[in-house]
């Protein structure tokens, strides 16, 4: 059995890839072993600087789902706007749209376009 | 007994589906009793897929002398109930038994909590019975009795958690979705009979004139199953069926939701196969249909808190793939140099796609499911820091979202490469949405583990445990799955997806009843 997948344009082989994922992770680990020594796990160098400020609480400090991509989500509001608009979770909307779409491919295929 | 073989695929299931009541408050018998009867239908299809392979298609004419009788002495046409199995139906029976057999798995601990599970087993039973049954069969009618079968028995498993409103409504909307489709269905199958005065694929499919009362048969036929299979705009139904359905059941949902995809393509290749010009306008349709799916499906999901909403809208938005690949073998295949030259690995990259898909976002629901055992709640706002709590729930979500983003060597990227390079042949636009839609799906899934699984352990989440162990044994044989047909997608290919890609393609032999008429 050949591990190659052959493409319309090239191939694909696994195992090759995974040989240079290991070949990268020993260049990592190389780069990795030369960082500072002197860094100790669980000791106040682990601890955040926050200007001599006490911690906040973990729940206060944990970046919440709704915060992630919201400079993304502010930037297609408009698109987001309409796309949500048309999601009203309404049952009569969705037979709307399966008879509204039904109409169009039908028509597309009987020749109208 | 192989002959028999179509017939126990539909048996063994219904058989399991009306004994389980008898389990009525031995909850962990009829949970064992379910494990054994989907782990039974697996071998059933295994055995079934091999002799497909390797023997051609299987004919099984229900009630006749002999089951492979297709027109006894005296009959020109086919009339009795008949199950015709080539590759397609194979590959999609496989898909279908080894989900709900993780169903049950995954089920097992998962609903523990719940009461009536004798109907839950019976209902898991008989939904893996109407998609059996909806990809076995060569007969336009039955195709409509088994899409009844997984509709009625889908939307009460969505709505099995009553007690919460969300669940009865899911349910409902899904009921009716499903009642709507399967109508327009039968009215489609009543055109093709008024005019052709059989119900036989194959029968039909050799004798369809293309005017324009067969050419609206095809527009509703689409439709339907268009909408049942979740193609945008007519996808609303998605999300709240995913996200309120029990996790082990979400697997079998999934390849029900397939089962759709698999009549759209049965009906496009087997049934109007012969169409050649207005078959690539069908192609381009569902080309279309494709992207739309999956760009608004990501951009949908990406805004979501409720992770298995989320979830959700990746499945209608992994469907885009489907449909794209497929679409791009359907429009060119009445060109032979352009099917053999990118036509067909299309099509393979489609159908491949297929069953990554089942695999992979099965996990994710599951993952999903696992997180909202443990910790109560759906919403991605009130989790974090679970990793350290749940390591295999949190592995398992890594290796889901890395076959789901298309990340090399997961079992995502190699259809999705086919689907890429090819779709580029017929139009690079194509291309473009399928790659932005990679990329959209791997930041979504970025949010979803940094929300739930990274951060500090929250106080709340103290006591919190890794799931029960059939839950983590479904989980695991995903997340291996995955990472299996990632690193051998040959063998898959190979053995599966191209021999049910080229018997689409083959029409001719399906119309001749396997060679036997």
């Amino acid at each position: 059995m050949s591990f190659t997948l052959t493409t319309p344009s090239g191939f694909w082989n696994p195992l090759l890839w995974l040989l240079f994922l290991a070949l990268f992770g020993i260049i990592a680990y190389l780069i990795y072993s030369r960082g500072n020594p002197s860094y100790k796990k669980n000791t106040e160098q682990a601890k955040p600087y926050l200007s001599g400020n006490p911690e906040p609480t973990k729940e206060k400090v944990q970046v919440k789902a709704g915060d992630i991509y919201w400079g993304f989500i502010e930037a297609l509001k408009g698109y987001y706007k309409v796309l949500q608009a048309i999601h009203t979770g309404d049952m009569r909307d969705y037979i709307l749209w399966y008879l509204g779409i039904g109409a169009i491919i039908t028509f597309i295929l009987i020749g109208g376009v | 007994m192989i002959e028999h073989l179509p017939a126990l695929m539909i048996a063994v299931p219904l058989f399991g589906a009306f004994t389980a009541p008898l389990f009525k408050k031995h909850y962990k018998e009829v949970s064992i009793w379910a494990i054994i009867i989907t782990g039974i239908t697996v071998i059933l299809s295994l055995l079934l897929a091999k002799e497909v392979v390797t023997g051609g298609i299987m004919v099984y004419v229900f009630g006749a002398d002999k089951p492979t009788l297709v027109l006894p002495s005296g009959y020109s046409v086919p009339i009795r109930i008949m199950f015709e199995v080539d590759a397609m139906s194979a590959f999609m029976a496989i898909s279908a038994t080894l989900m709900s057999f993780i169903g049950a798995l995954y089920s097992y601990s998962h609903v523990e909590r719940e009461t009536g599970l004798e109907k839950y087993y019976t209902l898991l039973m008989l939904l893996e019975v109407g998609i059996l049954g909806m990809v076995l069969t060569g007969d336009l009618f039955n195709l409509f009795v088994f899409l009844e079968i997984a509709g009625i028995a889908g939307s009460a498993l969505v709505g099995f958690r009553n007690y919460r409103g969300e669940a009865s409504e899911a349910g409902i909307k899904y009921l009716i979705v499903s009642a709507v489709a399967s109508l327009m269905v039968l009215f489609a199958i009543g055109i093709l009979y008024g005019q052709y005065g059989n119900l036989n694929l194959a029968y039909i499919a050799k004798n369809v004139s293309f005017n324009m009362v067969d050419m609206i048969a095809l527009g509703l036929l689409f439709t339907s199953f268009a909408m049942k299979c979740g193609a945008v705009p007519m996808h609303y139904w998605v999300p709240d069926a995913y996200t309120e359905v029990p996790a082990g059941i979400n697997p079998p949902l999934l390849v029900a939701t397939y089962a759709s995809l698999y009549a759209l393509f049965r009906v496009s290749f087997t049934l109007f196969a012969n169409v050649v010009v207005d078959l690539a306008r069908v192609g381009w349709i569902m080309s279309i249909l494709g992207v739309l799916t999956m760009f608004i499906g990501v951009t949908m999901a990406l805004v979501q808190k409720d992770i298995k909403r989320l979830m959700s809208y990746h499945a209608i938005s992994q469907t885009g793939y489907m449909l794209l690949g497929v679409g791009v073998g359907l429009t060119v295949l009445h060109d032979p140099s352009k099917l053999a030259e990118f036509g067909r690995d299309a099509m393979a990259g489609g159908v491949f796609h297929i069953i990554n898909h089942i695999i992979y976002k099965s996990l994710l629901l599951m993952t999903a499911g696992a997180l909202f055992y443990v910790t109560g709640t759906r919403n991605l706002n009130e989790m974090g820091g679970l990793a350290r709590k749940m390591p295999i729930t949190a592995i398992s979500f890594m290796v889901g979202a890395a076959a789901i983003s298309g990340l090399p060597p997961f079992n995502g990227f190699a259809s999705k490469l086919l689907i890429y390079e090819t779709s580029y042949r017929l139009n690079p636009l194509l291309t473009v949405f399928a790659m932005v839609t990679s990329v959209l799906t791997l930041a979504s899934f970025v949010k979803v583990f940094a929300s739930a699984f990274l951060g500090p352990p929250l106080e709340k989440f103290e006591s919190t445990r890794e799931v029960p162990k059939p839950m983590v044994i479904a989980m695991i044989i995903l997340a291996a799955l995955c990472i299996i047909f990632g690193l051998f997608p040959n063998l898959v290919l190979d053995k599966l997806v191209y021999p049910a890609v080229d018997a689409l393609i083959n029409f001719a032999q399906y119309h001749s009843w396997g060679g036997l008429a």
